[in-house]
This record gives structure tokens, C-alpha cells and sequence, in this order.
């Protein structure tokens, strides 16, 4: 006992230090600064200059009608922003998410017309195919460790090749057949392809859904365990598995996150214009993750928001419509959006680094 | 341990709870092998509360594959593992977690990017609301993360900044804060001086005492036998692979434990051949004779 007492460690126990103590050594930052180190603030002021820039230049947008039509478009942008943005804030990519949108249109559609079945059905089938695509994509990341980019740009090759032979098959033609006289279609017209009337100008409820996910995503990212895991897996993914975190389990349901958008656009697609053109979708996941990289979220993971996204995609229906309003050449406009995004990257970079700096 | 646990495995330790004498955790003749390659063989170690076990070793001794086996990312390949007297194997980090063995990574297993209360809690959130809407208790988890923090003699201004801010010192406390926090019994700190200064270094020496009196088996890796013998109650040496000591405090001397550390015995047959060079200083290095630290492990009883 004895020679315990006398071998014992040199180094005691800290002293706690009472409730109410700071250390001093961080000042107060300046409320500006603090706003200007959320990720969707950048992208917050580049929505409004160009709003304002089309409000002067393109006299037009300042009628209602054109401010639905510019939401519509920012809606059906970003809707599958979200997911895609919240994938990117795992750490994943989905490049097969443009096409993931014309695949479950035309398994919809192709299913429900040629076994004259209930809308409904082909609606089903289609939204478990979307996820069964998404949970394949992320299963395969998890699972073999590749980089996302090349697994879902296998996946990306896959469905357009198999989106068009399919559909030629099936239907001896490049588009599906007509659905709108099929039962059920009405209904599921309302819910995803119809319009209500705001003030006397007819507005997509897409942009409702839009503003709903949005809504329903940044909760779940900055309210939920599930939201945390998120920002951990693509944050540092050994770390988050050191301290339990499921990381394989919430990498697979972000990617089948994206699943379920593209089921959602597909519909809506389907439903607005009652046939699909199998070709279609091809460049579109690249506007997704160009609207998520100007929402502010990190291309390698770990930083980003749900609401910056929504601003993203906005800034896209802006300038595509605002350049039709403005009346100049539309061939302008993806030199303009190319120029938008550098833009905005370098923008959100300043204000990280400014904000951040201690 | 803190009385006043509310993390989610407080409820799991209460069952698990053994009796107060034996050892936590108990390697007998554990060994790991990666193919055809043997990183450990034959190793035996016993951790019990309230004390402090030094594993030490030079670069590609086997600590590394030593501690993943306790820590559950990795399965032992010969020998048994138990816990509580209950050989086990364990799939994954939270399996040990959930037995009460948490590690702290040399890279402190923390989101740089995350702010400081999201990482203390990130894997063991705590939640309010039924399921629809069950959500983060943010305002009990930043309480609760500043409480914790400062039983530890940590004081934050922030909980908000991101913990990649933090010093590497800091850090390290706020990984051994939460893992003490979340019901630890047994706390293995991987190298957790290795990239510090002087001054932070006998910061978290200053934890792992506290650790140690707050009734948890430390299980401290470490290649410096200075720090180690600081808080350490038995030493357990690696060298290849295998224990080459494995000794109690009142059994050795940091002296000894340095030659044995820095592979003392291969040092002196080296002396020979290194005194043949002009500009060598062997004057220092010990004769191999001198080196008698005993290698036997005595029982734990007898010392404690």
C-alpha cells in the first residue's frame, strides 16, 4: 500500500472554474460579420442584385405574371436542388440526377399506358424505382469507396441509354404516348402540375412545394440528429463513424433524397405536358449542382444550407427569364449563367474567408 | 463518472455496472493478424478504474492495432477480449461505446467544420418531441456542453465556433470532456500529447488525472515515457508486435522505462558497433546487463 501511496502520479486535478467565467481570448464579433459567415447570405445578395438589375433593365418582370413565371422556373430548378445540395453537404455527388427526372416520367407514364392501369399505379411504381436508383447509387458509393462522381456518371450513362431504348421498345418512338384522358390523371394534375390564383395572376404550385421542401429541408438539417449526421458524414467521415454516427445508412438516404426529387420533378414534367420526351434531362444535373455550389454549400462537403439553394435556383429562373423579358438574344443566357456561378463561388469565397478571419 | 449522466448510454451503464474490484477491460494473449502479417501477438492487458495504463512503443509496435481492437474498429484474431469478465467482440465503435469504452483518435475523431457543442454531442444528440418532429434539444445540449467543459476546466466563450478554430490542446479536452460526459468507463487517448507543445501537453495530462479521478481506466498510448510517467499506474511496452514490459509504477523507473522505451536492448548491442564511428556519443546508452526491469506482470491485487 505503501509503496502506491509513495509511487503516486505527479499531476493532480485541474481546478473547475466557476459558471460564468470566459476566457477572454475571443472578442465579440460585429453582428455584419457573424451574418456574412452564414453560408446563404452570399448567395442571399446575389439573388437580390440580380433581381434588381432585371427589374431596371427588362421593364417586363415588373408585371406579376412574370414574376410567377420566373418562380415557376426557379421552382422546378430547385426543388431538386434540395436534395442534391443536401447530398453535397454529406460529401456526394449525383450526376444521374437529370435523367433520374425523365426516367421516373417515362416509367410513370410507359407503365400506367400500356397496362391501361390507374395513374395512381404508375405513379407508385415509378416512385419506388426513383429511390430504388437513388439507394443503388449510394449503396454502390458506401460499398466500394469510389468517388460518387464516377459511380453516378455510370449511373448517368446507364439511364440515358436505357431512358431512350426502353422508351423506343416500348413505344416504337422517341416520346411516350399521350396520358391525359387515363383515370386518375386529374387528380394527380392538381397535386403536381396545377395552378391556383394569386391577386389575379396565376401562380405553379410547384413553388408552393418548393418553398415547402425548402422548408421541410432546412429543418431537418439544423433541427435534426439526422441533419447533424449530415453535416458529419461530409464533414469528416471517420470521425463521424469513430463516434457512432450510421454513415453508410445516411449517405444511401441522402442519395435516395435525390431519388424522391427527381420522382417529384419527373411527375410534374409528366403531368404538365402529358408526354415525356425520352431524350431530355441530359445537362440538367448540372444546373442542380450549380444552384446548390451558388447556394453556398461546399463541393467537398461538410458546409452549405437548404435555404441558399432556394436562392440559387432562383437566380437561375431570374436570369433565364429575365433575359427573354429583357428581349435580348436567349443564346446569351448560359454564357451569362456560367459567368453568374464563377461569380458567385468567388463572391461566397470573400465573404467566407472575411467573415471567418479572427 | 458524472452522477448526473443524461446522455443515451446512461441507462446501458447502470445494468453493466460490475463489481468495484476487477478490471474493466482484459486482454489475455490477444493478438491481430492482417492477412499474413501479425501486428500483435500474445499481448495481455487489464485496465481498471481509477487508474492510468501506459501503452507504450515506437512507430509499428502495434499500438494503433492494439487500441482498435478495444475501441471495436478492428476484431481481434487469437486470444480473448472481455469486458467485465464477458469475452466479447465487438463489430463496430458503438458496440464499445455502448459497453462504456470510448477513444479519443489522434485526429480527436471531431468535424473541424462543426461548431463546438454539435461535435460534443455529434452521434449521441439529444432530442425533445415525439417522432414526426422529434428534434434537437439545442439549448439543454449547448448547457449541458458548457457544464461539462467547465467540470473539466475548460472555458469556451463560443459553443457556436466551428472546432477547427480551437487549439490542438483545446481540442483534445473537449474530446476527453465528451467521452468522460458520455458515461466512459474506460477512456483510451491515442498519442494525445504527440503533436502538442510543452504547455499543452500538461494540460491534457491535467485530464487524464482528472479522468482518472473521476473513476475511469485510462488507457494512455503514447511513444513518450516522460509524459507517460507522469499519470501512469502500469506500463505496458510494445515492441513488434508483442509486450516487451509490462510492469507496475512501484516496480520501475522513468530511467528504465526510457531504455525499455527506446528499445533499450537493441540500443546496446548497437553500442558496440556504434563506438567503432568517430563523432558517436555512446557514453549514455546503458550496457545490456543494466537492463532488469522485470517483464513478468504482477498481480493486480497486491498493488492496488
Amino acid at each position: 500500500m505503501s509503496m502506491t501511496r509513495q509511487a503516486e502520479p505527479a499531476v493532480g486535478t485541474p481546478p473547475a472554474p466557476g459558471p460564468g467565467q470566459r476566457d477572454g481570448r475571443t472578442a465579440e464579433r460585429p453582428l455584419v460579420l457573424r451574418m456574412l459567415a452564414r453560408p446563404e447570405v452570399g448567395v442571399f445578395l446575389g439573388a437580390v442584385a440580380v433581381l434588381v438589375f432585371f427589374l431596371v433593365a427588362a421593364p417586363a418582370v415588373r408585371q406579376g405574371s412574370s414574376m410567377a413565371t420566373v418562380l415557376y422556373q426557379s421552382s422546378t430548378i430547385g426543388i431538386m436542388a434540395l436534395p442534391v445540395a443536401l447530398l453535397m453537404i454529406g460529401g456526394e455527388f449525383d450526376l444521374s440526377s437529370g435523367v433520374a427526372v425523365v426516367s421516373s416520367a417515362l416509367t410513370a407514364s410507359m407503365l400506367s399506358y400500356q397496362l391501361t392501369l390507374n395513374i395512381w399505379m404508375g405513379v407508385i411504381v415509378a416512385l419506388v424505382v426513383s429511390l430504388a436508383i437513388g439507394a443503388f447509387n449510394g449503396w454502390m458509393v458506401v460499398r466500394t469507396g469510389l468517388p460518387s462522381f464516377l459511380v453516378t456518371l455510370g449511373t448517368f450513362l446507364i439511364l440515358q441509354g436505357v431512358n431512350l431504348a426502353v422508351t423506343k421498345m416500348v413505344t416504337g418512338n422517341v416520346a411516350t404516348d399521350d396520358i391525359s384522358t387515363m383515370d386518375g390523371f386529374d387528380q394527380a394534375k392538381a397535386i403536381f402540375a396545377s395552378s391556383f390564383d394569386v391577386g389575379g395572376v396565376q401562380v405553379k404550385i410547384t413553388v408552393v412545394w418548393w418553398l415547402v421542401f425548402a422548408a421541410l429541408a432546412t429543418w431537418v438539417l439544423l433541427r435534426t440528429k439526422y441533419g447533424n449526421w449530415i453535416f458529419a458524414v461530409g464533414g469528416n467521415k471517420d470521425s463521424a463513424r469513430a463516434v457512432g454516427v450510421p454513415v453508410n445508412l445516411t449517405k444511401i438516404t441522402l442519395f435516395m433524397a435525390v431519388g424522391f426529387g427527381a420522382w417529384f420533378v419527373g411527375m410534374h414534367q409528366l403531368f404538365s405536358f402529358n408526354t415525356v420526351q425520352s431524350g431530355e434531362g441530359v445537362g440538367q444535373e448540372l444546373i442542380y449542382i450549380a444552384a446548390a455550389v451558388i447556394g453556398g454549400c461546399l463541393l467537398t462537403g461538410g458546409y452549405g444550407s437548404a435555404i441558399g439553394p432556394v436562392f440559387g435556383a432562383f437566380m437561375f429562373g431570374m436570369v433565364n427569364q429575365g433575359i427573354v423579358y429583357a428581349g435580348w438574344n436567349p443564346d446569351w443566357f448560359k454564357a451569362f449563367l456560367g459567368v453568374m456561378l464563377l461569380g458567385a463561388v468567388l463572391i461566397n469565397l470573400w465573404v467566407q474567408r472575411t467573415a471567418t478571419r479572427r | 463518472m458524472t452522477s448526473d449522466t443524461t446522455g443515451t448510454h446512461g441507462a446501458v451503464l447502470q445494468d453493466t455496472t460490475p463489481d468495484e474490484n476487477g478490471p474493466i477491460v482484459e486482454l489475455r494473449g490477444a493478438g491481430k493478424s492482417y492477412g499474413n502479417i501479425r501486428a500483435l501477438h500474445g499481448v495481455d492487458l487489464t485496465v481498471f478504474p481509477s487508474r492510468v495504463t501506459c501503452v507504450l512503443g515506437d512507430n509499428g509496435a502495434g499500438k494503433s492495432t492494439l487500441i482498435k481492437i478495444i475501441s471495436g474498429l478492428h476484431q481481434h484474431t487469437e486470444g480473448d477480449f472481455l469486458v467485465d469478465g464477458q469475452p466479447v467482440r465487438f463489430g463496430t465503435p458503438r458496440e464499445a461505446l455502448d459497453k462504456g469504452i470510448a477513444t479519443v483518435y489522434q485526429d480527436l475523431a471531431t468535424v473541424p467544420l462543426m461548431p463546438v457543442w454539435r461535435n460534443f454531442f455529434l452521434g449521441s444528440e439529444m432530442t425533445k418531441g415525439p417522432w414526426p418532429v422529434r428534434r434537437l434539444d439545442i439549448a439543454r445540449m449547448k448547457q449541458t456542453a458548457d457544464r461539462e467543459l467547465r467540470n473539466m476546466g475548460i472555458v469556451l466563450d463560443d459553443l457556436e465556433q466551428p472546432i477547427g478554430t480551437l487549439s490542438g490542446g483545446q481540442r483534445q479536452c473537449v474530446a476527453i470532456a465528451r467521452a468522460v460526459y458520455f458515461g466512459a468507463r474506460v477512456l483510451i487517448l491515442d498519442e494525445p500529447t504527440a503533436a502538442l507543445g510543452v504547455k499543452q501537453s500538461g494540460v491534457v495530462l491535467k485530464y487524464i488525472a482528472a479522468a482518472r479521478d473521476r473513476g475511469l481506466g485510462v488507457i494512455f498510448i503514447t511513444h513518450n515515457p516522460h509524459h507517460a510517467y507522469m499519470v501512469g499506474d502500469h506500463f505496458s511496452v510494445l515492441r513488434l508486435g508483442t509486450l516487451e514490459l509490462s510492469a507496475e509504477r512501484s516496480a520501475i523507473t522513468l530511467e528504465e522505462l526510457t531504455n525499455h522505451m527506446a528499445g533499450g536492448a537493441e540500443l546496446a548491442a548497437l553500442k558496440h558497433e556504434l563506438a567503432q564511428v568517430r563523432g558517436v556519443d555512446v557514453e549514455e546508452l546503458p550496457e545490456a546487463d543494466e537492463l532488469t526491469a522485470p517483464v513478468a506482470q504482477p498481480s493486480p491485487e497486491g498493488t492496488s
